[in-house]
């Protein structure tokens, strides 16, 4: 077998699994505190568990996320709303899950990016899952329970309303800022996952 | 009034490798049963993370006190998309095992030799032409348990961000000749021989540097825009 063939040299190159070891590559971007100094908004906190179809929970995954500021704004060249940026905010977030499965990140709630010129989504966390087992990724979005403009949203609107609530990260009742957000690989309740 | 998205294209069907893979034993209770569901691509999926600040080197020959063991590599490239557009300024991350087929890494119990110089891990952002060059030794094969005698031919791995969301990319470098290649469930998992080449780096003269090290050359294309700019309908 050899490299790729002349005639298709602009062809995509695809996915493989990220493997057992991708501490060894990722962990020195590793950042779940996306909060900076001066940062404006709701800061929160999400965390829950990675289960597999045995509800195990999953050791070796690492999550990535990607979110608008508290304006809805992306830190991003072709986002060109007119909505002020916060300085230093990526929203960019990097972390594994330990033995239990377990994740957390510390960020402020997103406020409402556009769907169309005329209609916004409800505020949202975008969500890359990798692991062993996973030859591509895994995407999802984080929504807010409880949120009023869950109901026109676009996406959600997509997905099956028996499986919303997997998209739905609840408030702890001890805490309202504290958000609880699982995610089941297999099985019947498991996550709506996406593909664009 | 905001300008309309310029969505990026969908994979062919068939061309990813799939969530369930059962040869892959991995697979089995992690992937998805259900149908994934199909959404537009919005302002979220066009946009990503801006670059960060480096953390690491792209040599991996010097983050020791000596030099490591094993054949010295220069792995070199572009990134592109799909319409041959050089990927600039974008972050390349690469991980691997050490020349004895063993990583830096505590859940690793393979009987091979760790070596104190020689971690494995490198960084870089591309060029303003999308290149990219990193020097590493020659990662070994190594065992492992999907089923009896299974050995992964020998990768680096690759994670790359590119310009959006939608372009995120976690893949594996192959090197060419290799006879375990056609054994393994990971790459089969792309059902498509052409598609499983891409993923074959080529020994290539003009990056091996006399007397030091050998050159491979590996060309990473990422997805490319939609021709036409479309309002975004769900």
């Amino acid at each position: 077998m050899t490299h790729r063939t002349s005639d298709e040299a602009f062809g995509l190159v695809v996915s493989q699994t990220v493997g057992p070891f991708f501490q060894i590559g990722f962990a020195d971007l590793y950042q779940n505190d996306l909060t900076v100094p001066g940062l404006g908004g709701r800061a929160i906190t999400i965390g829950g568990r990675v289960l597999d179809a045995d509800r195990l929970p999953v050791s070796d995954a690492v999550i990535e996320i990607w979110q608008a500021n508290s304006f809805g704004k992306y830190a991003h060249p072709e986002d060109v709303q007119d909505k002020p940026i916060d300085p230093g905010f990526t929203g960019f977030g990097r972390w594994a899950t330990d033995a239990n499965g377990t994740f957390s990140f510390r960020t402020i709630k997103p406020g409402p990016v556009p769907f169309s010129a005329e209609t916004s989504q409800a505020p949202h966390i975008n969500v890359s899952i990798f692991m062993r087992g996973l030859l591509d990724r895994l995407v999802t979005r984080i929504y807010f329970f409880g949120d009023e403009r869950n109901d026109a949203d676009a996406i959600l609107n997509l997905v099956d309303p028996e499986r919303r609530s997997t998209l739905l990260a609840q408030p702890d009742s001890s805490n309202p800022d504290s958000y609880i957000w699982n995610v089941i690989l297999q099985g019947p309740d498991e996550t709506v996952f996406f593909d664009f | 009034m905001l300008p309309p998205l310029r969505p990026y294209r969908r994979p062919a069907p068939g061309i990813q490798p799939p969530h369930l893979h059962p040869d892959y034993v991995g697979s089995i209770k992690r992937a998805p049963s259900r149908a994934l569901v199909q959404i537009p691509q919005t302002l979220s999926e066009i946009t990503g993370p801006p670059s960060p600040q480096l953390k690491l080197g792209a040599d991996l020959t010097r983050q020791g006190q000596g030099s490591p063991i094993g054949q010295k590599i220069i792995v070199s490239g572009r990134v592109l998309d799909e319409d041959g557009k050089a990927v600039r300024n974008t972050l390349v991350e690469i991980w691997q095992a050490n020349a004895a087929g063993r990583y830096w890494h505590p859940i690793d119990q393979h009987d091979a030799p760790l070596d104190p110089n020689f971690i494995g891990k490198g960084q870089l952002i591309t060029d303003e032409e999308g290149r990219y060059q990193f020097t590493t030794i020659k990662p070994g094969a190594y065992p492992w348990r999907n089923h009896p005698n299974a050995w992964r031919p020998a990768h680096i791995h690759f994670s790359l961000f590119g310009p959006a969301f939608a372009t995120r990319l976690v893949t594996q470098m192959y090197f060419p000749g290799d006879p375990l290649i056609p054994f393994d469930p990971i790459m089969n998992g792309i059902r498509d021989e052409a598609v499983r080449c891409r993923l074959i780096s080529s020994f290539d003269w003009r990056t091996t540097i006399p007397e030091q090290a050998l050159g491979f050359t590996f060309d990473i294309v990422l997805r490319g825009r939609l021709e036409t700019p479309m309002e975004n309908r769900p």
